[in-house]
């Protein structure tokens, strides 16, 4: 089963921006980006020949691990609004 | 600002929240749980057992009403090699069971409805932005609508606690204290699962898992039953990741595919995949506790015991013992640093930082011993076994010595001197110091 057959398995009420946001100018210096290996939801990709790292936030389990991960420190992390985000009905 | 004012402010609504908000509210005094989520529990996720007697203390009855799956009377240690593994097993049909599954999702928002009946004011899909201070005391909360303002904020707002952050109480989490877990339930008929797992009726069973896909990495897998699901996940320490170049879900879908465990979880429809961190830093990364006005407890306070896989039980006897420090506080009209305390005090004391405290060398001695504990040793189990079950027509001292000859090859003395050392050392700051 793919990822995104596991992440259609939940509620989710995506927000029209993110709750995610990297200082591209820093992403684009960061050698390991570790966002795109830790994050259960993969919600982090690099595109390369944009340079750019694509944000996929309405997948976001909310966890925090691309937070403490960050080496660049770039990551501005929030919560999702109060009515929006992952809803875990068994968790 | 008289509109906007309660007694108690209590930053999220799990475990340890509650547990502090029901107790406050017992005291007859106002108090103001705020859950970010559309629920309480709607954002939790863990592997799956609650324990009896410390839920007791603050709910007594909660095995009459709560929505719980099943009873646990066997635990199992699954040791996993790459394509074998080893399994022991420790079974007993307590008549007081010592843990129960629940679905975090269903309990946490039994635990909330029980509370909103004992008086506690619970706002959900809020989330507190920042803290409000005032001559470095914390005087209430910033909402995505409005302040609000309290004697107390108690801060239970989860491993990530942004706000214990805000005001200092502790820094950022490294990578190596805390565990990315990945989680997934699968829905199999109730028959099924106790034929499976040998079980009757409710009874349920836990496997923590050593090895397999995460073998040299510092993490666990878990296998809990529920009612007519079985989830199944593993938590590994968040450099592992960076280090081992691995995905969460790629690590957990690998372990599913083991031979010990696949059969399992065949055939189950998955119902949900979820992930958490889990705070692994142990005693020596407990931020501060309290400060003016503000109290810190459960995850957010990096209560957790992982050896024994305790973490509610913490959360919810620390948030206890915030709300009984609140009450006395309240009661003197003194909500300084130095008669919130009383919660620093009262943790001290009880078996939470007793434990934590037990195991303050366990983190670093597995983090520099993880090839020995979690990768050499577990496989050698696994030859050991393979060895001795072998029918191949070798007279058995030859296999006897080959397996011992193997053993001291493949590991210097000077490893197996430290292994030894770290393990002394280890006992020695368990059981003495």
């Amino acid at each position: 089963m793919s990822l995104e057959d596991k992440l259609s398995k939940i509620k989710y009420e995506p927000d029209t921006d993110s709750h995610l946001k990297p200082n591209q100018e820093e992403c684009k210096t960061c050698k390991k980006k570790i966002c795109t290996y830790v994050c259960p939801a993969n919600v982090y990709e690099w595109l390369e020949d944009e340079q750019k790292l694509l944000i996929k936030f309405e997948n976001c389990l909310e966890c925090g691990a691309c937070r403490i991960a960050c080496e660049k420190k770039c990551l501005e992390w929030n919560y999702p609004k109060g009515t929006k985000g992952v809803t875990f009905k068994n968790g | 600002m008289s509109e906007n004012k309660t007694e108690v402010i209590v930053v999220g609504a799990g475990p340890a929240g509650i547990s502090c908000a029901v107790t406050i509210a017992r005291s007859g005094h106002k108090v103001i749980l705020i859950e970010r989520g559309k629920f309480s529990g709607s954002k939790n996720v863990f592997g799956g057992a609650i324990y009896a007697q410390p839920t007791r203390e603050v709910f007594p009855d909660f095995e009459k009403t709560a929505p719980l799956e099943r009873k646990n009377v066997e635990h199992k240690y699954a040791i996993l090699g790459e394509y074998d593994g080893t399994v022991v097993s420790y079974q007993n049909k307590h008549e007081l069971p010592v843990s129960y599954t629940v679905m975090r999702g269903k309990f946490d928002r039994w635990m909330a409805e029980e509370a909103k009946k004992e008086g506690v004011i619970l706002v959900e899909e809020t989330v507190v932005r920042e803290l409000l201070q005032k001559d470095g005391a914390v005087v209430g909360v910033r909402t995505e609508l409005e302040d609000y303002y309290a004697d107390i904020v108690v801060l239970a707002d989860g491993v990530n606690s942004l706000l214990a952050k805000q005001i200092g109480l502790r820094g950022d989490i490294e990578p190596k204290d805390v565990a990315v877990s990945v989680k997934e339930v699968y829905k199999l008929p109730k028959e099924k699962i106790n034929d499976r797992f040998h079980l009757n009726d409710d009874e349920g069973c836990i496997y923590e898992i050593f090895g397999g896909s995460m073998l040299g990495m510092l993490g666990l897998g878990f296998i809990y039953t529920n009612k007519e699901s079985v989830s199944i996940g593993l938590g590994v320490t968040l450099d592992e990741f960076k280090e081992h170049k691995t995905k969460p879900y790629e690590l957990l879908d690998k372990l599913k595919q083991h031979p010990v465990i696949a059969p399992l979880i065949k055939d189950g429809e998955l119902l949900e995949y979820s992930a958490h961190l889990i705070p692994e830093g142990g005693f020596k990364k407990i931020p501060a506790l309290v400060s003016d006005g503000v109290m810190v407890a459960g995850d957010a306070a990096m209560l957790v015991n992982n050896l024994h896989w305790e973490g509610t039980n913490l959360a919810m006897i620390s948030g206890k013992l915030a709300g009984e420090a609140a009450v006395v506080a309240l009661s003197k009209g003194d909500f300084t640093k130095k008669s919130l305390s009383r919660y620093a005090e009262a943790l001290e004391q009880s078996f939470v930082m007793k434990d934590l405290k037990t195991y303050r060398d366990l983190m670093d001695v597995i983090h520099t011993r993880k090839e020995s504990f979690l990768k050499y040793y577990l496989e050698r189990i696994n030859m050991f076994f393979e060895m001795f079950t072998s029918v191949n027509s070798v007279p058995k001292r030859t296999l006897y010595r080959d397996f011992i000859k193997n053993f001291l090859k493949s590991r210097s003395l000077k490893e197996l001197f430290k292994d030894g050392f770290s393990v002394i050392k280890l006992l020695w700051s368990v059981l003495v110091k």
